[in-house]
């Protein structure tokens, strides 16, 4: 009987000790929210820009980023972003060059880069247009977690998406969003927080 | 003088200009559907799609829907309806287009139910009106009058939970 107990009683210690171990290792174990969102964010990919050049997650390594996606034949979300978008870089003035803003096509094969060059033109040149193949905006979607589907068929189909903006600090975490109800004052002091705290 | 004569010509250039444009935005009324307010929001340059809205209200006794609609600067017209659902932005046709119960008014509005405007195939600027029709099950083809416009200030708050 006594013998049974020590065992127990070892048994106990030793998963306490496995537990201590493995949160002394992984400590995101306990603080899930933010530390392992940050991680589950970003990764390598390779898009075409607007302006026709490649554009990789290297070329937004070390500043501060803010990154949203949608498509051009988008009557309504996507363009009010992209001119709230316009309106804040304008805000913020120099500021703005400290910070990357990218906008990327979920819709590959409609949004050619011809297309995304003249529909970029509408908005601050500092907003960067990116679009791909089908496999590559798969990958970029993957990395940064976001839904994309095509609905409907023939040429005029919808693409549903993930409709916020995120903020990436100079580290290439997840610092936070813009949603979409955000005032401008909201989105101008969200950015310049992103700004500073680099 | 001459200052003066043609401030007097500015001035009466202006006024014919508001009037003209407010009553490209008058009521249009077809059997018992009245339809106001019709605009479009200008689209970026180069956009191939806008989002038009409308109030429309059914003054009559029996039911009716919005089934479609043309816009002569563009492809097709469809109704369609935009949600929000865990930061997904959804859109979807209404295939059967959008009732209006009698005595009700229904706001196609930035965030909601919309016209979907597809394939345009001119720039829409600012201060355009553009002709088309607005097709309903028992009013029929009405005639109308589309005004691009740039989103009102307001709007902002709105497009969100319902």
């Amino acid at each position: 009987m006594k013998q049974l107990r020590t065992i127990l009683w070892l048994a106990v210690a030793s998963l306490l000790i496995g537990l201590a171990v493995i949160l002394a290792i992984k400590p995101s174990l306990i603080t899930p929210s933010v530390n392992s969102l940050a991680t589950r964010f970003g990764g390598p990919f390779v898009m075409t820009k607007h302006d026709g050049t490649t554009v990789t997650e290297k070329d937004l390594a070390g500043k501060p980023y803010a990154m949203f996606f949608g498509f051009t034949h988008c009557p309504e979300i996507c363009p009010t972003t992209l001119n709230e978008l316009t309106q804040t870089i304008a805000q913020l003035g120099a500021d703005a060059d400290k910070m990357n803003f990218v906008f990327v096509s979920v819709d590959p094969e409609r949004d050619t880069q011809e297309l995304l060059k003249d529909y970029m033109a509408n908005f601050d040149k500092r907003i960067m247009g990116l679009t791909g193949t089908p496999e590559q905006t798969k990958a970029i979607a993957k990395a940064y977690s976001v839904y994309y589907a095509k609905v409907g068929d023939g040429p005029d189909y919808n693409m549903n998406h993930t409709a916020s903006i995120y903020l990436m600090n100079a580290q290439g975490q997840l610092a936070g969003t813009l949603a979409h109800q955000d005032t401008d004052k909201t989105r101008l002091a969200k950015l310049k927080r992103l700004i500073n705290n680099k | 003088m001459k200052f003066t004569a043609l401030s007097r010509l500015l001035a009466a250039t202006l006024i014919s200009l508001l009037v003209s444009t407010s009553a490209f935005s008058a009521d249009i009324k077809a059997g018992d559907i009245h339809i106001k307010n019709l605009w479009v929001k200008t689209p970026p340059k180069g956009a191939k799609v806008a989002g038009g809205y409308v109030l429309i209200t059914n003054t009559g006794k029996t039911s009716d829907r919005l089934i479609g609609g043309t816009f002569s600067s563009a492809r097709k017209v469809e109704i369609h309806e935009m949600s929000m659902k865990n930061d997904i932005m959804m859109m979807s046709k209404l295939e059967k287009g959008l009732e209006i119960k009698p005595g009700q008014t229904v706001e196609l509005k930035s965030g909601s139910f919309h016209l979907m405007i597809m394939g345009l195939n001119n720039t829409l600027n600012k201060g355009d009106s553009i002709k088309g029709i607005l097709q309903f099950e028992k009013a029929g083809k009405v005639d109308v009058e589309y005004m691009i416009k740039d989103a009102p200030a307001t709007s902002k708050s709105k497009h969100t939970h319902h």
